[in-house]
């Protein structure tokens, strides 16, 4: 076994251990990026020397017996709309190509905190607006088990970049699946916590009331580790939940009897692949011999998810993106004949067109005469759904379903038709509007050998229960290996 | 599609949004926008009356700070990303 | 003019809050930094930077609303304001639409005719303010400084309720009193921490229905607000006179001019996309809230006038006059307590404290004398150790420069001189240099003995007490 296939918590043992040093897993990882980020482009950015600084000063400390943590001396790579301070934040837009922030996001401080390596930052799609990693401003992302698809979005790089190997575990952010399904895409766990489990300050917005940051890592025992390392309460973000059970590590136990999984009947319904449903009503049988009670339900509104959750989205997102300006950072045009102009300029050459599209959806909602209809419309509809979830969670623990209707698709497949694109994240978005925690963990490949991940959804608070089912799964696939 | 968007509306939009679209971007954002908002549209089938609309899924509430001085100095830091800067202060059009 | 009209006026007042910190931040607020030196990612609009509610300013919003009986919204929200301009950082405003702080009060004002009026406030609101944009001639472009960007405002909203200049200033005065009384914010116009915006239409004198209104800025003086009305008023009325139609839009007043002109441009769409800023939480005030922040309430003027006549033997010009300003009113309060006798304390404040005032422009709030200083002064007038024209101008370097009047009389000699032998050797003097004064005297003109007092203090170099030199001179006469 060499040292870039160990997973996480295995490399920070090794080197608690002195088998290994952070300096040599880092020297490792940044070989490994050379070797095949080329192909790939999981990373806008590889902060060689800085990491490898980084990893000097983490493995002094461990030797000293400051760092005794669960992840210390593991290098990670972070998705490009988390603030890093004096490394280059681009949100993978032109508009920010020349952005160096002073502050460091709040989840990526608590990794460092924690004895934690960046190597740099990974590729998404353009302000996290997209589900494939194509509409990045530095070019896409290939899906590392076949090169020829993408690796999902947004958090796309970030996906790639774990199953690749170019980092041990990455940051992801969610704001309607896009750390879950990136992660469904490329066959590693994806999780988005609670809302306000994890700070947002430091997270370049796209739907503020949406967006969550969460881990991808090769196995749940690393998400559990990493998930208990960035959630904290700050006083920074007024959203942020101050929370008492953030011990994730501690669900990682190997027992699921008893616990009561609904599967939605409209999740499986029109749309959803052959091979998807099969393997994740197969993984749904693995629960159930582990000792689950498992039954299918009628989720309902489910088809009302998507358009309220654009609507939400886009509104949010149109305000969100009106500071990126040309005035006080990033890209500012060349030429241009007064303020107004100069921002039109800046801003129409400096955003990719899903996210024109996007700004200018959000505004039209927002606009005199249309907000009642619209924007209040989509946040009614949200209260409705987050009340159908109440009652799915009144009858299970949690709800278990596929990530994504499909395996990943070939590149310049999607962007064709966006509505297309947006059905796409059918399962994925309800959890954002309801604030829930989701999971996604790898549950087969298809027959072209592209990943399949499988969804558990649970209510709020519930991250323990979702990461002990995962974990129970995960090591009966591993004993018998009967769902591939 | 039930939603035409008009030149006008695209014209509007673009001034709210600060975006200046080409001639061919300009029916595209058209054709997108009024498909969305046909899509969107459906969730007029709902009957909503008497729910409130919910910003927040969780109610929390009287978030504060102390009124306590905090910031230093970092106004170097501050002008470090600025695309045009003088005096220590952001360069911009004139606006007067 | 042909036909009677009457002018209908409505005000946006934004005050600024006297908090140490910003409204969303923890920078400074304090005046006169360097550019962009009170500046953090927050109020700069950096990506990624989230905003955090000061509590001092909801409970100065809220002391405000209950002084001007408003109801006070108990489940308060915040929302964004959307649109682009560079004193703006975020390019969105986080201000109050939907669920504002306060709502439905109003406050009384005194009419001309000396009657009384109310005007309501419609509603009060916290927002943020902008920063400061700077012309530079040179490079013909603007600068941005946000030391401004997230200090903290109220709006409060007036309903249409006031019909002439008169009026208005009345009721901008009202309101900076009980402002300044809750020590919420300076309210000086000048200094742009209280701004009023004036919304104005003409209507036919009786018509039923509003005129179409315009909204004027830019007005930093009742002067200047007294102006802008009266010019906005006839160019509405012109308007209307030539048969043509007054516009809706927003007017920017040129006081110099005496002009006003509109300031919309086709790119401002006046659409701000009002919608809950999601990164804020909804305020809940709750009783327990609500009543500390009453109890916290100060004594108003109303009350302190009625406490002033039964507790101090001063006449009710003077009360009037010293409660006007909460500044004043703290001086006299705190120079009686510290035992100083109100009338005169009261005398000093009627009379060289108005007198410098007007002199040299100063506001009641910005009297820099301390009531130590003011009770110390009256002791050495008491104590006869200087004479009244010494203390008028020991006064006026207090009122200066707040010396310690003590210290300033001794270091520049200036006490009385008690010297017997002295001040007879003086009036010895001048009887023997003025013959003349001194033969007028003796023949009976009595009033002699002031010119030969005058001459007397004179020499002295001022530092006698005058009714021991009147005296020693009837002595010696
Ligand atoms: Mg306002
Ligand atoms: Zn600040």
């Amino acid at each position: 076994m060499g040292i870039t296939d160990m997973t996480a918590v295995e490399l920070a043992a090794a080197i608690r251990e002195g088998k290994n040093t952070a300096v040599e897993a880092t020297n490792a990882i940044l070989a490994r990026i050379e070797e095949k980020d080329k192909e790939l482009n999981c990373y806008v950015t590889v902060d060689k020397e800085g990491a490898l600084r980084q990893a000097e000063q983490v493995q002094e400390k461990i030797e000293k017996g400051e760092l005794t943590g669960p992840l210390a001396g593991v290098p990670l790579a972070v998705k490009d709309n988390l603030c890093t301070q004096g490394l280059l934040t681009t949100c993978a837009s032109r508009i920010l190509n020349n952005f160096v922030p002073t502050y460091t996001a709040e989840a990526v401080l608590n990794l460092q905190k924690a004895g934690a390596v960046i190597l740099g930052k990974t590729n998404m799609d353009e302000f996290a607006m997209g589900s494939t990693t194509e509409t990045s401003a530095y070019g896409v992302t290939r899906n590392p088990h076949n090169t020829d698809h993408v690796p999902g979005g947004s958090s796309g790089g970030s996906a790639a970049a774990v199953v690749a190997e170019e980092c041990f575990y990455a940051l992801g952010s969610d704001t309607g699946g896009s750390i879950r399904q990136p992660a469904s895409y490329c066959g590693v766990v994806g999780m988005k916590p609670t809302y306000g489990t994890v700070s947002r300050y430091g997270l370049i917005a796209y739907g503020s009331s949406l967006d969550q940051i969460g881990p991808l890592t090769k196995d749940v025992r690393d998400c559990a580790a990493v998930l208990e390392a960035i959630a904290s309460h700050d006083a920074k973000d007024s959203t942020s939940l101050v929370r008492e059970d953030t011990d994730f590590t501690s669900a990682l136990v190997e027992d699921v009897k008893g616990m009561r999984i609904g599967i939605p009947r409209d999740y499986l319904g029109e749309g959803l692949d052959e091979e998807v449903k099969a393997a994740v009503l197969q993984a749904s049988r693995v629960l159930e011999e582990k000792g689950a009670v498992v039954e299918q339900f009628d989720l309902s509104l489910v088809e009302y998810a998507i358009p309220a959750y654009y609507t939400i989205a886009a509104a949010e997102a149109s305000s969100n993106l009106e500071r990126f300006d040309g005035i006080k950072y990033g890209y500012r045009t060349k030429e241009y004949e007064g303020l107004h102009n100069m921002y039109k300029k800046s801003r129409s050459e400096g955003f990719g067109e899903e996210v024109k599209r996007r700004i200018m959806l959000g505004s039209f909602v927002l606009s005199s005469g249309y907000y009642d209809a619209y924007y209040l419309k989509a946040l009614r509809v949200k209260a409705l759904i987050k009340k159908a979830f109440d009652e799915a969670f009144a009858r299970y623990d949690m709800i278990l379903g596929p990530v994504a209707p499909t395996t990943a698709p070939r590149l310049g497949e999607s962007l064709a038709d966006p509505i297309k694109m947006y059905l796409g994240d059918i399962y994925t978005i309800a959890v954002n509007l309801a604030g829930l925690p989701g999971i996604s963990v790898p549950c087969g490949t298809d027959s072209k050998g592209l990943p399949i991940g499988m969804q558990l959804i649970g209510d709020c608070f519930q991250e323990k229960k979702l990461l002990r089912a995962a974990y129970t799964y995960e090591r009966a696939g591993k004993a018998g290996n009967n769902h591939e | 599609m039930a939603n035409i968007i008009s030149d006008e509306t695209i014209e509007y939009v673009g001034i709210l949004a600060k975006l200046e679209l080409s001639g061919q971007e300009k029916e595209q954002a058209k054709k997108d926008m009024g498909r969305m908002l046909d899509y969107i549209d459906k969730l007029g089938e709902l009957d909503t009356t008497g729910v409130e609309p919910m910003s927040h899924v969780f109610p929390v509430q009287n978030v504060f700070r102390e009124d306590v001085v905090t910031n230093g100095d970092t106004r170097e830091q501050l002008l470090s990303n600025a695309p045009e800067e003088k005096d220590g202060m952001f360069m911009v059009p004139r606006t007067f | 003019m042909s036909k009677q009209y009457e002018t209908v006026i409505g005000l946006e007042v934004h005050v600024e809050l006297a908090t140490k910190t910003k409204i969303f931040c923890g920078c400074s607020t304090a005046f006169g930094a360097g550019p962009n030196t009170q500046t953090c990612p927050v109020c700069t609009g950096m990506p990624g930077s989230l905003p955090v509610l000061n509590k001092q300013v909801l409970e100065y919003a809220i002391a405000v609303g209950l002084a001007t009986n408003c109801d006070i919204t108990r489940y308060a929200k915040f929302d964004r304001k959307n649109y682009f301009y560079p004193d703006n950082p975020q390019n969105y405003q986080i201000s109050q639409l939907y669920l504002p702080i306060c709502r439905n009060g109003g406050v009384e004002i005194e009419t001309e005719e000396g009657g009384v009026k109310t005007v309501g406030i419609h509603e009060i609101h916290m927002e943020e303010d902008a920063g400061k944009l700077i012309h530079d001639e040179w490079e013909d472009c603007s600068l941005v400084d946000y030391n401004r960007s997230g200090v903290p405002l109220i709006e409060i909203v007036s309903e249409p309720d006031m019909r002439s200049a008169e009026e208005v200033i009345a009721y901008l005065e009202k309101l900076r009193l009980i402002i300044q009384y809750l020590g919420a914010s300076d309210c000086k116009l000048q200094e742009g921490s209280m701004r009023a915006d004036v919304n104005l239409s003409v209507r036919e004198a009786g018509a039923s229905e509003f005129g179409v209104r315009t909204e004027m800025k830019n007005l930093n003086s009742f002067k200047a607000i007294s102006r802008a009305i009266a010019g906005e008023m006839e160019r509405q009325i012109d308007l209307i006179e030539s048969g043509e139609q007054v516009v809706q839009e927003t007017r920017r007043w040129d006081d110099a001019r005496g002009e006003s002109y509109a300031m919309r441009s086709k790119e401002d769409a006046q659409d701000y996309r009002y919608f809950p800023d999601p990164d804020l939480v909804p305020v809940r005030v709750s009783d327990e809230m609500l009543a500390e922040i009453r109890a916290r309430q100060p004594e108003f003027r109303n009350d302190k006038m009625k406490r002033y006549k039964e507790e101090f033997a001063i006449p009710d010009y003077d009360i009037e006059i010293i409660t006007q300003s909460k500044h004043m009113a703290d001086l006299f309060e705190e120079a009686v307590a510290l035992g100083a006798e109100p009338k005169k304390v009261s005398n000093w404040l009627m009379g060289e404290t108005l007198r410098l005032m007007k002199e040299k422009e100063v506001e009641a709030e910005d009297l820099r004398f301390s009531p130590e200083h003011l009770v110390k002064l009256i002791g050495l007038t008491d104590a006869k150790a200087i004479n009244s024209s010494v203390a008028k101008e020991v006064f006026e370097v207090m009122f200066e420069e707040n010396v310690d009047p003590e210290q300033y009389v001794e270091e520049k000699g200036l006490k009385t001189v008690n010297d017997e032998g002295a001040l007879r050797k003086a009036v010895e003097e001048v009887i023997a240099q003025n013959p003349q004064s001194v033969a007028d005297y003796r023949g009976g003109k009595e009033k002699a003995i002031g010119f030969l007092v005058g001459q007397t203090m004179k020499v002295m170099k001022g530092k006698a007490d005058p009714g021991a030199v009147n005296r020693m001179l009837k002595e010696l006469l």
